[in-house]
């Protein structure tokens, strides 16, 4: 942080390069989890469920388009939604360490989705009273598809935690393995802090607190204990990642990769 | 005429031009009837400004509504007029029009409405869910107790 004088022009530039990034932090974990829920698609459990994870993946990548189109022009160096998505390298993307977290079983994927949809939860309601009117607009209308995103979410981790001691067994080895992700969800960077005092973003700690109530709601539901807050370093929203990233972009963006600029 | 009744019928007449514009997944209704549309009007400067909604973030349909209906206000002579994308307040399944639900209905698809829900085949509130999502984003999968028909449902939002 830059203490005394700032001259505006400078200031405003930092701004804006701190709300790209603050943008680009919420458009890449939807991507994310909306390719890795795409995976599933001919392979869900029954063909209810395996629609059910087609249209999460849709609506999440539906959202980050628009947060995506939304941060090339806070950059304002024309890169539009299909740059940013399929020209960026690992290092680059700032999505959660969680959302990229591999598929694994349906209580995998069970676990990750509703966890996220708990965080994306209370940051698009606050978001919804942004001063920044259009990701305020992105995030009511966001914020209304997550709470059906929760709905089935959280009603699988009670059916699975509360089910057989097959389904129990692998929700908790889910919860465990997946539990220190969670680290980074409202850990509050200078990204973050900046956002916070220009009234973009809301301070991240109240929305921590629900956070944290509404998991320990649904882990009861589901008869499963709540952990403890995880000790892990968090790094995806800032540009680092675990190996499973790059594996994923690898699929996802070959086809632009191999052939730049093609188009059907 | 006065300028303003002159610009009123000039919209009504584009609204009615929307109302025959079909959604691409559900033809029985029209970008009206779903509440798509949300504003016509001419501006100080003579140019009418139409903007529409998007229903799903992430509705494959968007795209295929946008051109569907930049096509038709160029094919009725409109082709000056603005096309704009309108993101807040965000869409509702309240917005669907009492006409659009009473095609949808006809169609074979239970409206959006509160519950309980009534299989749009025989009446009957004997129904159940089999699934909150289904073919598209804005239908959830349902069945009738009754006369034991699966139907879709339009999803609440």
């Amino acid at each position: 942080m830059s203490g005394g004088a700032v001259a505006p022009v400078q200031g405003e530039r930092a701004l804006g390069e701190a709300l790209c990034r603050y943008v680009l932090r919420l458009a890449d974990t939807s991507l994310v989890l909306g390719q890795r829920l795409g995976e599933w698609v001919g392979h869900g459990p029954a063909l209810e469920e395996d629609l059910g994870l087609a249209n999460l993946a849709l609506d999440l990548i539906g959202q980050a388009r628009l947060l995506l189109t939304y941060a090339g022009e806070v950059e304002g160096k024309g890169r539009d939604e299909d740059a940013l998505a399929y020209l960026r390298d690992a290092p680059e993307f700032l999505n959660l360490q969680l959302a990229e977290q591999p598929n694994g079983d349906f209580a995998q994927t069970i676990v990750r989705q509703w966890l996220i949809d708990c965080w994306q939860l209370e940051i698009y309601a606050d978001l919804a009273g942004s001063s920044d009117g259009r990701l305020a607009a992105i995030a009511a209308k966001a914020v209304k598809e997550t709470r059906y995103h929760h709905r089935f979410s959280s009603g699988w981790l009670a059916r699975l935690g509360d089910g057989t001691a097959e389904s129990r067994a692998r929700t908790r080895a889910a919860l465990d393995s997946l539990w220190r992700f969670t680290a980074e969800l409202f850990a509050a960077d200078e990204v973050d802090e900046r956002m916070t005092a220009a009234g973009i973003a809301a301070p991240l700690a109240p929305a921590a607190e629900r956070w944290r109530a509404r998991v320990a709601t649904d882990l009861d539901a589901a008869t499963l204990a709540l952990p403890p807050p995880p000790q892990y370093p968090w790094h995806g929203r800032r540009g680092v990642h675990t190996e499973h990233l790059g594996h994923l972009l690898g699929e996802m963006q070959h086809l632009q990769r191999a052939y730049p600029g093609v188009r059907w | 005429m006065s300028a303003a009744a002159e610009s009123s019928a000039l919209e009504q007449q584009v609204w009615r031009l929307l109302a025959g514009v079909p959604d691409p997944e559900i033809p029985v209704v029209s970008i009206v009837d779903l509440g798509i549309v949300r504003y016509v009007r001419r501006d100080g400067a003579g140019r009418l400004h139409v903007g529409i909604t998007p229903t799903y973030s992430g509705c494959p349909a968007t795209a295929a509504i946008r051109s569907a209906t930049r096509a038709a206000l160029d094919e009725a002579g409109y082709a000056d007029a603005l096309l704009e994308e309108v993101l807040a307040p965000a869409w509702s399944s309240d917005w669907v029009t009492p006409a659009g639900r009473a095609r949808l209905a006809a169609f074979g698809i239970a409206p959006p409405q509160a519950d309980p829900v009534r299989c749009p085949r025989c009446g009957s509130a004997a129904t159940e869910r089999v699934s909150e999502f289904g073919s598209t984003p804005c239908k959830a999968h349902y069945r009738c107790a009754e006369c034991r028909e699966p139907f879709d449902r339009f999803k609440c939002i």
